[in-house]
C-alpha cells in the first residue's frame, strides 16, 4: 500500500503506463483509464485520493468526466494536465480543477501538487 | 534566440508600401480630366462676357463715330449754306435796289464790289451780260467786257431758273471759284444776267476749321465726282473721288458704314441746298481689334488675370482632389491589407496552437519514458556506466522541456493572436465592411438594402474578426450576384441575447451538394480562384466569437447567409 492512489485519465497510453511505473518508485499507486467513461466508472467502483485528467480525451471530454468526478467525488482533487498550455497560455480552462500543468510534466512538480492537494483537503 | 524577436518580426505588418490599385496614369486621367472640365465650365462664361463686351464696345464705337459725323455734317453744312446764302441774298439786295445803270457803269460796279467785299469778301469779279449773252460790264483781274457767253451751258441755266451756282472750277490763276448768277428783268421784253465770281477758299476754310483728326476727312464733291474742295483721302481740288456719289436724297442728311481697302468707314453727306456741291463727311474706323484692346486693356488685363488665378486654382484644387482619392484609395488598400494580414495572423495562431497541442503530447512521452529510465537506474544496485546514463537521460529532459518552451511560446503568441472584445454597433459595422466596396457596388449596378431593427443593443465582440466575417460573406454575395443584383442586409433580434445578421443576395445559390461542404476547409467551388479557407475561417471565428453560421440557399433564386451573435461575450451556444 503506498502513499495514496491515483487515477491517470489520458489516451495516451505510452504516456499513462510510464507514469504509473514511474509514480510506483515514489510510492504512489496509480492506476489508468485512456477514456473518460472508463475512468468515472472506474472512481464510481473504486476509491481513489486524486484524479489526474487530460483536458483532450475521446468520447465523453475531459471538462464533461471533470463535472461528473466534481459533483460525485467533491472531496477528491483533479489535477488538470494539458498540452493546450496553462493559464498563462489559454482562457479556456475550466473551472473545478485543484491545479493545471502543462505537458511534458515534471514528475516532481507532479507529486509535490498531488501533495499539496492532499494536505489541503 | 530572445523570446520576443521572431514574434516581432512576423507580427508587423508591411508597414508603407501599400499598393494602390491601377497605380498613377488613373490618378493623372482623372485629374487631367477634371482640370479640363473645371476649365471649361469656369472659363466659357468668362469668354462668353469678353465677347459681348468686344461687340457692344464695336457698336458704342460706330455710334459714336455716326454721331461725330453727323455733328460735324450738321454744322458744316449749316455754315456753308449760310456763306452762300448770305452772298446770294446780298447779290439778290444789290440787284433790286441798284439802277441798271448804276451795275452797268464800271465806277458803280466798282464801289459795290468794294463795299460786298468790305462786308461780306470773297467777291472776285462782278459782271453784267445782256441778254444778247454779251458781257457789258466787268469788275475784276481780266479784260472780260465784250465776251459772249450766249453759247454756254451756265448762261442758258441761269436763262431758265433765274439763279444759278455754279461748280467749281479753277481760274487762270489755277485758283478754285464758283459763280453764282442771277436773270434780272429790266422790263418785260428785257432782261441782263448779274454775275459774281466767289474765291472757293471761302468754304475750303469752313471746311477745314472743322476738321477734327487725321481720321476725319470734310470735303465738297460734285455730283459727277470731282472734288470740289481739297481731300484729305481723296487728293484736290478737280480730282476725281474714288468712291461712288451717293445718290442724291432730297435735302437729307444719310450716314451709312461702308468698306474700302478693308478699313471700315462711317459716311454722311448732304447736298447743299440751291448748289451742285455736295458736303462728305468721313470717318475711317481704326482696326477696332486694335480700338477695343487699347480702350479696354483694363478687361482684358483682368480676364487675363482670372484666367490665370482660375486655372492655377482649378490645376492645384484637382491635384489637392485627386490627391485625396489616393490617399483614401490608399488607405482603403491598407485596411484591406491589414484585415487580411490580421486573418493570416489568426490562422498562423490557430496552426501554431494546434501544432503546440500535438508535439506537447508525444514531448510528455519522451519526458516520461526519460524519467523513467532514470528512475530504473538510480533503484537498480551497481547500475553499470550509471553517472553517465543519468548524464544521458537528464541531456533528453533538458532537450525537452526545451522543446516545451517553444511549444509553450507558441501557445503564449496563439493567444495575443486571440480576440479584443469591445462594444460594437452592427449596423455601422456593416455599412463599414460595404462601404470597402463601394466601388464595385457603383460599378456592377448592386442595390444594397438595409433593413436594421430599431434600438438594437450594441454587442461585445471582436471588431477585427468580425469585419473579416461579414467582408467574406458579403464577398461571396457580390461574386454571386449578376450586374444590377441586390443585396439585403438584416439585423434583428434573435432572442433576447442574441442578434441575428442575415445577407440576402439573389445572386446563382449553392446548389444542395455544395451546400453541405461549404464550411469544410479546402472545399471551393472557385477553382483556382478560391483558396477553400474563406468559409471556414469564418465559421472558425464565429464560433470562437460564441455565435453560429447557419447557410440556406436556393440555386437560381438566392442565398441566405445567418450569423447569431451574442451580446455579451462569448460562450452562448446556439440552440436553433
Amino acid at each position: 500500500m503506498g502513499l495514496f492512489r491515483v487515477l491517470l485519465v489520458d489516451d495516451e497510453e505510452e504516456l499513462v503506463t510510464t507514469l504509473q511505473e514511474r509514480l510506483s518508485y515514489r510510492d504512489i499507486e496509480a492506476e489508468y483509464s485512456l477514456t473518460g467513461a472508463e475512468a468515472i466508472q472506474k472512481i464510481r467502483e473504486k476509491k481513489f485520493n486524486i484524479v489526474v485528467l487530460d483536458l483532450k480525451l475521446p468520447g465523453i471530454s475531459g471538462i464533461e468526466t471533470l463535472r461528473v468526478m466534481r459533483s460525485e467525488f467533491p472531496n477528491v482533487p483533479i489535477i488538470l494536465i494539458t498540452g493546450h498550455g496553462s493559464p498563462e497560455t489559454t482562457d479556456d480552462l475550466p473551472k473545478g480543477a485543484y491545479e493545471y500543468l502543462p505537458k511534458p510534466i515534471n514528475i516532481d512538480k507532479l507529486v509535490a501538487v498531488m501533495k499539496e492537494a492532499l494536505a489541503d483537503k | 534566440m530572445t523570446d520576443s524577436s521572431w514574434e516581432k518580426s512576423i507580427s508587423e505588418p508591411e508597414s508603407g508600401m501599400v499598393p494602390t490599385g491601377e497605380g498613377l496614369p488613373r490618378y493623372r486621367k482623372l485629374r487631367r480630366r477634371s482640370v479640363v472640365a473645371t476649365s471649361l465650365v469656369a472659363l466659357t462664361p468668362l469668354i462668353i462676357m469678353v465677347i459681348i463686351n468686344f461687340y457692344q464696345d464695336k457698336e458704342a464705337y460706330i455710334a459714336e463715330s455716326r454721331y461725330a459725323v453727323s455733328r460735324i455734317l450738321s454744322n458744316t453744312k449749316r455754315n456753308l449754306e449760310f456763306i452762300i446764302e448770305e452772298r446770294r441774298s446780298a447779290l439778290s439786295l444789290i440787284l433790286n435796289e441798284q439802277p441798271y445803270q448804276k451795275l452797268n457803269s464800271p465806277g458803280g460796279l466798282k464801289s459795290i464790289q468794294k463795299n460786298l467785299n468790305n462786308s461780306f469778301g470773297g467777291f472776285v469779279d462782278l459782271g453784267v451780260i445782256n441778254s444778247e449773252g454779251i458781257q457789258t460790264n466787268y469788275i475784276g483781274p481780266y479784260e472780260l467786257i465784250g465776251r459772249n457767253y450766249r453759247d454756254q451751258a451756265w448762261f442758258n441755266e441761269v436763262l431758265v431758273r433765274g439763279v444759278y451756282v455754279s461748280e467749281v472750277f479753277l481760274g487762270h490763276r489755277k485758283l478754285p471759284h464758283f459763280v453764282i448768277a442771277f436773270k434780272h428783268e429790266i422790263d418785260e421784253s428785257d432782261f441782263f444776267v448779274f454775275r459774281a465770281t466767289i474765291d472757293m477758299s471761302l468754304l475750303s476754310e469752313q471746311i477745314t476749321t472743322t476738321q477734327l483728326d487725321q481720321n476725319t476727312d470734310v470735303f465738297i464733291v460734285n455730283s459727277n465726282g470731282i472734288l470740289q474742295t481739297p481731300s484729305a483721302f481723296y487728293g484736290e481740288v478737280m480730282d476725281t473721288m474714288s468712291i461712288p456719289v451717293p445718290k442724291r436724297i432730297q435735302l437729307v442728311e444719310t450716314i451709312d458704314e461702308f468698306d474700302e481697302n478693308s478699313r471700315v468707314k462711317t459716311r454722311g453727306f448732304s447736298y447743299i441746298k440751291g448748289t451742285p456741291f455736295i458736303l462728305m463727311v468721313l470717318r475711317q474706323h481704326e482696326n477696332i481689334y486694335v480700338h477695343w484692346t487699347y480702350h479696354r486693356s483694363g478687361i482684358i488685363w483682368f480676364l487675363l488675370l482670372s484666367i490665370v488665378l482660375i486655372l492655377i486654382v482649378i490645376f492645384y484644387g484637382a491635384g489637392h482632389t485627386v490627391k485625396r482619392l489616393r490617399e483614401l484609395d490608399r488607405r482603403r488598400a491598407k485596411i484591406f491589407h491589414n484585415i487580411e494580414y490580421t486573418n493570416k495572423m489568426a490562422t498562423v495562431g490557430r496552426m501554431a496552437a494546434g501544432v503546440a497541442h500535438e508535439i506537447n503530447n508525444p514531448l510528455a512521452i519522451i519526458n516520461e519514458k526519460a524519467g523513467l529510465l532514470e528512475d530504473l537506474i538510480k533503484h537498480t544496485d551497481n547500475f553499470p556506466n550509471s553517472d553517465k546514463f543519468i548524464a544521458i537521460t537528464n541531456s533528453i529532459t533538458n532537450s525537452v522541456e526545451r522543446c516545451s518552451k517553444v511549444t509553450r511560446r507558441l501557445l503564449g503568441f496563439a493567444k495575443r493572436m486571440e480576440n479584443k472584445v469591445e462594444t460594437i454597433d452592427l449596423g455601422d459595422l456593416l455599412r463599414e465592411v460595404v462601404g470597402f466596396q463601394s466601388t464595385e457596388v457603383k460599378h456592377r449596378n448592386i442595390r444594397i438594402g438595409y433593413n436594421i431593427q430599431e434600438n438594437l443593443p450594441t454587442i461585445q465582440s471582436d471588431r477585427g474578426q468580425l469585419q473579416q466575417v461579414f467582408l467574406n460573406i458579403i464577398n461571396n454575395a457580390f461574386a454571386a450576384v449578376d450586374n444590377g443584383g441586390s443585396i439585403d442586409i438584416t439585423i434583428a433580434d434573435a432572442d433576447n441575447k442574441r442578434i441575428a445578421i442575415t445577407v440576402t443576395d439573389n445572386g446563382v445559390g449553392i446548389p444542395k451538394e455544395d451546400l453541405e461542404h461549404i464550411f469544410e476547409p479546402f472545399y471551393s467551388t472557385k477553382g483556382e480562384f478560391g483558396t477553400g479557407l474563406g468559409l471556414s475561417i469564418t465559421q472558425d471565428i464565429v464560433q470562437k466569437l460564441g455565435g453560429e453560421i447557419v447557410v440556406e440557399s436556393e440555386p437560381g433564386k438566392g442565398t441566405d447567409f445567418k450569423i447569431i451573435l451574442p451580446i455579451s461575450g462569448r460562450g452562448i451556444p446556439y440552440q436553433g
